[in-house]
């Protein structure tokens, strides 16, 4: 079975890498494919770099607030792509208010200070889209 | 074991004999090692013997005198109590400026000004990269008219005043001082700080701009200019605290800060100035994590370390310079959104640590700060612990109460020996810019994150309400929303800016800055003018950014 590939990226100004980073090991020690971005991606970096890699997730780590303007642009991108089956996923500090929106928007995992790299890597292995179906 | 010839056992030999192993047998312990947050092994039992080899008289010596290990003054808190500086700002400078009034107005005794993203980054609000950032996590100041605002109804002759600002210090800086001219202030009698330490910026938190060498060169143009116009301003807060927030042991939290810190003194000597005439305005600024005495143990060493640096290292004659003066902010990294009541008894512990360990001055964090920016309700209350600490617990009544204790003492030589083992590999690398050049502290705080977060995973280190004592409590508290709205003011209020101001003058003033920057010239001269001129914080780094371009990490895992 194909390994998944998972773009790790950090949008946005904030400079806070320690979750992106620890996340995008602990996946990689579960035998998952990762890229990570680095620091200030735009969104069209972002998807350029899921398109590029044949990514199967996006991972996207936001502690600054940012989110709410950088996940609609970040999925409306991957829709005018045609990557609609790329599995979105969030990290960060994310008000309670504001998930029904990003799951409306199709963000299906958000994960907040404290959640085990267990449930996170779980999560990523059920939900992101199969490489058989993909191809 | 003791052999024959050896006689009888003694000590603690002896208390492991007739008394520990007995009990061991009849019931183990609840693990086969013990270690601190930082994976730091420790010992069941210290004594004396564990002191045999530190000098306590000269080592540890008394509150006051050299190295300080038992705090800086002698009189401890009975004196003076430490400032409660509590960190806040968000929105726009109106909103921010009503906090402030009223943690004046509850007991707060100086401020301690947070700005947002775009400001930290040397953006205007209305950059394109600061869409949706805009007072977020932070104040959004974006001119001298911010700043006017944010300290409207606010004496800044009869406050101290500290501003977490790093890349663009210098402009924010400009700024305050500016602001404090317009009150009739004195440059000469105004206090204190800006954090202005960009090598942390590199290590851990990443909101730098410029290079390394020119951001060192902005820095030493402050401690020039202070030391001769703003003599009682601390130029530099030395910081551990985002060190360790990012994921570095207590100990590499010490060493490297402490090593920064050095490093700053280097580069201000290469400049040409002289230790004692700048070295009493640098201060530190450490994290106070979970793990009690740790923590303890490392405010003591740090105090150590660099009375031995400044005498030893660098000849300072002056008192003062000796003296390491920190400020301390409890673990953000520790709070969870989890149970987040639990968050204010974390703080408390962790609070008392910083003043058991000699802290100057305090921020306790707020209990909803995993889930957002702290409420009013929830910064009072962080506050309060505080208050609680220093009136209610008797600790403030003695100078450094654990002074003495054999785990103490010991724990404090021990994080003295691992710092200074730090400080020769650094050294090697030629020093620290070098180390930061290739990427060796930045790996080591990436590396001791993970091994952090595996030991949670597999249940080593228990955090209550995340991965043991879960229980179905779920509790959800109040939280602070900042909307889009701040952002469309400060968008609009740069627009008016723009209109109103003498663009002649404005643009002189950068050009000159630019000058300044491409010479040697202090920077601090032409920041000052741009920003009596009302030039932006995105023109004012923009200026500095033609002459010194930015700086772009190489991205590993």
């Amino acid at each position: 079975m194909a390994k998944i590939r998972v773009v790790i990226a950090k949008p946005g100004l904030d400079g806070h890498d320690r979750g992106a980073k620890v996340i995008a090991r602990a996946l990689r020690d579960a035998g998952m494919e990762v890229i990570y971005t680095g620091l200030r991606q735009t969104p069209q970096q972002i998807v350029t770099a899921a398109l590029q890699e044949d990514a199967d997730v996006i991972g996207l780590s936001i502690l600054s607030g940012a989110h709410n303007h950088i996940c609609p642009e970040v999925v409306r991108l991957l829709t005018e792509k045609g990557l609609n089956d790329v599995l979105v996923v969030l990290g960060g500090i994310i008000p309670d208010v504001d998930l029904p929106g990003l799951a409306a928007l199709g963000i299906r995992g958000v994960f907040r200070p404290g959640t085990p790299m267990r449930e996170i890597i779980d999560f990523v292995s059920a939900n992101a889209r199969s490489r058989a179906a993909s191809v | 074991m003791t052999s024959p010839t050896e006689g009888p056992a003694t000590g603690k030999t002896r208390w492991e004999q007739d008394t520990l192993n007995p009990t061991l047998t009849r019931a183990p312990e609840r693990g086969r090692e013990f270690t601190t947050i930082s994976g730091r092994t420790i010992e069941r039992l210290y004594t004396a013997e564990d002191l045999a080899g530190i000098d306590l008289a000269r080592e540890v010596a008394a509150p006051g005198e050299f190295p300080y290990t038992r705090g800086i003054h002698s009189t401890g808190y009975r004196g003076k109590l430490w400032t409660m500086r509590q960190f806040s700002g968000f929105g726009t400078p109106q909103e921010t400026n009503q906090r402030y009034q009223h943690l004046l107005a509850a007991g707060g005794t100086g401020l301690s000004v947070a700005f947002d993203l775009p400001t930290l980054m040397g953006r205007d609000p209305d950059h394109e990269l600061s869409l949706g950032e805009v007072g977020k996590c932070g104040v959004s100041i974006a001119s001298l008219a911010d700043m006017e605002t944010l300290f409207e109804g606010i004496s800044v002759a009869d406050i101290t005043t500290s501003m977490t600002i790093n890349s663009p210090a210098s402009m924010l800086f400009a700024m305050y001082l500016v602001v404090a001219e317009k009150q009739g202030a004195d440059w000469k009698k105004i206090s204190g700080t800006i954090q202005n330490d960009i090598l942390k910026e590199f290590i851990a938190q990443k909101e730098y701009i410029y290079p390394p060498r020119p951001s060192m060169r902005l820095i030493t143009d402050v401690f020039a200019f202070c030391a001769a116009e703003v003599p009682k301003w601390n130029t530099i807060s030395v910081s551990g605290y985002h060190i360790r927030e990012a994921g570095a042991t207590a100990l590499q939290e010490l060493a490297f800060t402490l090593r920064d810190g050095l490093e700053y003194v280097q580069y201000g000597v290469d400049a040409g100035l002289k230790v004692d005439d700048f070295v009493p305005r640098i201060s530190f600024f450490f994290n106070a994590h979970s793990d009690f005495f740790e923590e303890i143990a490392k405010y003591r060493a740090a105090r150590k370390i660099w009375a031995h640096a400044m005498k030893d290292r660098f000849g300072a004659t002056d008192e003062r310079s000796w003296k390491l003066r920190f400020h301390t902010q409890t673990a953000g990294v520790s709070l969870t959104a989890q149970q987040p009541y639990n968050n204010v008894v974390r703080t408390a512990l962790q609070a008392l640590s910083a003043v058991l360990g000699g802290t100057q001055s305090l921020h306790t964090n707020s209990l909803d700060e995993a889930l957002a920016l702290p409420t009013a309700e929830a910064a009072t209350l962080a506050l309060r612990t505080q208050q609680v600490i220093a009136h209610e617990s008797g600790v403030t009544h003695i100078v450094d109460p654990l002074g003495g204790s054999y785990f103490v003492e010991k724990l404090t030589a021990d994080m003295e020996q691992g710092a200074l083992a730090y400080f020769d590999t650094i050294d090697r690398m030629g020093g620290m810019v070098e180390a930061i050049e290739r990427g060796y502290p930045q790996r080591e705080v990436s590396e001791s994150a993970y091994r952090f977060q595996q030991a949670v995973e597999r249940k080593d280190k228990v955090i209550v309400g995340v991965n043991d004592f879960v229980g179905s409590d779920a509790q959800s508290v109040p939280t602070l929303y900042i909307d889009e709205a701040a952002a469309a003011r400060q968008i609009e209020g740069l627009r008016h800016l723009r209109q109103d101001r003498d663009h002649a003058r404005v643009r002189r003033a950068l050009d000159d800055l630019k000058r300044a920057a491409q010479g040697r010239d202090n920077t601090m001269v032409p920041l000052i003018e741009a920003t009596r001129a009302y030039a932006t914080v995105g023109e004012m780094c923009d200026a500095l950014r033609d002459v010194w371009g930015e700086y772009e990490e190489v991205p590993s895992i």
